[in-house]
């Protein structure tokens, strides 16, 4: 089994700044990472030719270090398990590795939070960041009619990037209320490069037009989407459209965390100061901790670097103060409003893995009662869509994970851990 | 798929299989994104609805197909490789 000072869970802005600063700091660093590409969901694509932007240009910076030989990265591994103390349990296609670490940065990101709605299953209807993933990977989008809904600034980006994309943004509808809106536009005012990228999508998505408190109530279609209704304030109407991307702000991946009992707090990770969780040399950093976007995931990120490996950080803190500022701003502006949840009917799919409806759920009283009598949250994704979708609309607390974190082989699971 | 664009960049074309037809995409497409261009469901449902990609990151596993004789394989994570073969499940 390979040893290392320091292992980074998760190739995103914040691993890779982990990654970086431990290892310009002598330590041996390993970053692994499900996907094939560094980057994370936020820099997916990003081609060192485009870095004009402030945030492209350390995204080349933090890629070139990943590349230099002196980080080991695992891409296309998977974490599973965590077999015995400082050892985690990878999988990839060919086959599982365990690798030791004194000090583990968690860097696991973020997904969209899904609230179903009839007709959430139909091809073609897909998170918002869920689109923006999907023409990333080749899907053509130029011409198409797409309406984005749900909330948080994700939809203004995406609709930015979907017109640039060539695709016709029918309408994006975002949940929030003016007010909620307006008083998140004036808090802005105290983070200036925030207010200049929301200035700048939203004079990129001018063309689309851009309503408050209002939602989408139901996709029809003859086996792919045809139409959407929406409901803004008190009027109903119908758009036809080829795709919807619906997502509801976003929600930290905390089944790492959790399998390693590291203290969750109101739904995040809780770390101190030096970005350390509750469990010694575990740090965690991005959006587990809050979602605050890119520059408190860096930020965070370089923390938990320059401290595994027994540096000062304090010029940094400030910083982070401020982001997780804007991270809290972020929640309490985007948090779904209470009528969303009449928008599920009887017959809608909560759990899409094993396809149990919102009346099955009607009679459990816990997560945990669901899971025995329904199958809910039992599938592959093992909860991770209607596991935030039932704590919204049931009031359940889904949070908790056993290994495996993700499905594996039975040969993986089988695996005795090396001695030292 | 998106032979235009594909021209216009000089993109190779690869040619892959689903369930026994062959498609032709531009290289480095995903095979969740060339599945759902081509219309075809990843995955029949526990109670037989046709499914297609919802996140495109690999978490809701709704992109499941078999992929080269693996079965339950996120074809969002996967580029497409010249001559795959995809069945769907």
């Amino acid at each position: 089994m390979t040893s290392f000072d320091v292992v980074v869970a998760g190739t995103g802005p914040a691993g890779m700044a982990a990654a970086t600063a431990a290892s310009a700091n002598g330590a041996s660093v390993c970053i692994v990472d499900d996907t094939a590409h560094c980057g994370g969901q936020i820099w997916r694509g990003q081609g060192s030719d485009s870095a004009t932007h402030p945030t492209d240009r350390r995204f080349v910076q933090l890629q070139s270090a990943l590349e230099s030989g002196r980080i080991i990265v695992r891409y296309g591994n998977r974490v599973v398990a965590n077999p015995a103390p400082r050892v985690l349990r990878l999988e990839s296609t060919s086959g599982s590795e365990d690798i030791r670490f004194h000090s583990l940065i968690v860097a696991t990101g973020a997904r969209e939070r899904f609230l179903p709605f009839p007709g959430w299953t139909l091809q073609g209807v897909m998170g918002a960041g869920g689109i923006q993933a999907m023409v990333k990977q080749g899907l053509p989008i130029e011409g198409k009619r797409v309406v984005l809904s749900g909330s948080g600034p994700l939809l203004l980006a995406v609709s930015a990037y979907l017109i640039r994309e060539g695709a016709r943004i029918l309408g994006i509808f975002e949940q929030a209320s003016t007010a909620q809106i307006a008083r998140f536009g004036f808090q802005l005012l105290r983070h200036p490069g925030k207010l200049r990228d929301g200035a700048l999508y939203r004079a990129a998505t001018r063309s689309a037009p851009y309503r408050t408190a209002s939602w989408v109530t139901r996709a029809r279609g003859q086996d792919r989407l045809q139409s959407i209704t929406v409901r803004v304030r008190d009027e109903i109407s119908t758009i036809e459209c080829d795709y919807l991307g619906c997502g509801f702000h976003l929600v930290p991946n905390l089944e790492l965390p959790h399998l390693l009992q590291c203290q969750i707090e109101a739904g995040f990770v809780h770390v101190d100061d030096r970005q350390q969780t509750s469990v010694e040399d575990v740090y965690c950093v991005g959006e587990p901790t809050g979602i605050g976007g890119l520059e408190k995931a860096l930020c965070e990120g370089e923390i938990a670097g320059l401290v595994c490996t027994g540096q000062s950080a304090a010029h940094l803190l400030n910083r982070r103060d401020r982001y997780l500022r804007f991270a809290r701003e972020l929640d309490r502006t985007f948090a779904p409003r209470p009528e969303l949840n009449e928008v599920a009917t009887p017959d809608t799919l909560v759990c899409r893995c094993e396809d149990v409806s919102r009346q099955a759920l009607g009679s459990m009283h816990s997560w945990r009662e669901a899971k025995l009598h329904t199958r809910c949250g039992m599938g592959p994704c093992q909860g991770r869509i209607c596991g935030p979708a039932t704590e919204f609309l049931l009031g359940w607390n889904s949070e908790h994970s056993r290994p495996p974190v993700l499905p594996a082989r039975l040969s993986t699971l089988a695996g005795t851990v090396d001695p030292l | 798929m998106n032979r235009s664009a594909s021209a216009q960049f000089a993109t190779p074309l690869v040619d892959f299989t689903v369930n026994g037809k062959t498609f032709s995409v531009p290289q480095g497409t995903t095979m969740a994104a060339a599945l759902l261009h081509a219309g075809i469901a990843n995955r029949q449902s526990v109670s037989g609805e046709p499914r297609h990609p919802l996140c495109g990151m690999g978490i809701c596993m709704e992109c499941c197909a078999t992929v080269d004789g693996a079965a339950h394989v996120r074809t969002c994570q996967v580029e497409v490789q010249p001559g795959m073969n995809v069945v769907t499940e």
